[in-house]
């Protein structure tokens, strides 16, 4: 059996009927991110990235490294949930929200940087799907994935 | 067009057997180039060119520019979404019968 390994760039895509302001009010205050991002509060300061549950405890934490309101986010990704992965190499992750005819924004996620960090690329390999499913239905909708 | 705004475009992209074997060299490995792609199929680059026209305006296809090259991955989001939106629906009650007759039947054995 092999062992399964997930790409060290991944790239996400998905567009959403939302403004800019709105998709980047989901991604960056807690109040939106525990309705689709597996229940975590995720706060953005001015140098850093953090994602808490419900207990408080750490789940992902990264430097800001470029912040530009509403259309483009630059952070680290050292994910604190798993130890498995959270010993490995910082990684980094880009979210970039452009807007589009018909009252859409289109939104990318690219998570690089993952070579030093292979758990953690597995790990959310179908991580962010889930959770961009999550972020269209919440912002179309405005209610969370069923189940 | 929209992208993945159009569920008809998703079926239709995924409704060819060398489109769905495009995807899957993108699974095994993405962030690649037409020209590595080319090499791999039985296809001159302009069929390869078409098809992946097609998945990426459907939008399971997303392209970066590095340098002069055009990079390729595979984008799985519009196939969450299909999930989310058709699948789920109709296997949900069906699934979780058999994880509770799996669960019965483990335990009795």
């Amino acid at each position: 059996m092999s062992t399964m390994t997930a790409q060290a760039t991944q790239v996400y895509e998905v567009y959403i009927k939302a403004t800019p302001q709105q998709i980047w009010d989901a991604i960056t205050k807690p109040e939106f991110t525990e309705k689709y991002f597996y229940g975590s509060r995720i706060t953005v300061s001015e140098d850093e990235y953090l994602s808490l549950d419900g207990k408080g405890d750490t789940l992902v934490r990264g430097k800001v490294l470029e912040i530009d309101a509403p259309h483009r986010l630059v952070t680290g990704w050292r994910a604190l949930y798993d130890p498995e992965t959270a010993t490995e190499e910082d990684s980094r992750v880009t979210w970039e929200i452009e807007p589009q005819d018909g009252g859409y924004s289109k939104l990318r996620v690219v998570h690089d940087q993952l070579e030093g960090a292979p758990k953690t690329a597995l790990s959310v390999a179908g991580g962010w799907s889930y959770v961009l499913s999550g972020l269209k239905t919440l912002l179309e909708t405005g209610k969370p994935l069923a189940g | 067009m929209l992208p993945d705004v159009d569920d008809d475009a998703i079926f239709k992209a995924l409704a060819d057997p060398t489109r769905r074997h495009l995807l899957d060299r993108l699974f095994e490995r993405d962030g690649r180039t037409l020209t590595e792609l080319e090499s791999e199929l039985e296809m001159t680059r302009f069929g390869v060119m078409k098809h992946l026209r097609v998945l990426e305006d459907a939008g399971l296809v997303a392209t970066r520019r590095q340098g002069r090259e055009k990079l390729h991955y595979l984008n799985p989001v519009p196939i969450r979404l299909i999930h989310d939106r058709w699948i789920d629906k109709y296997t949900e009650h069906r699934v979780a019968a058999l994880a509770d007759l799996k669960n019965e039947l483990e335990e009795t054995a």
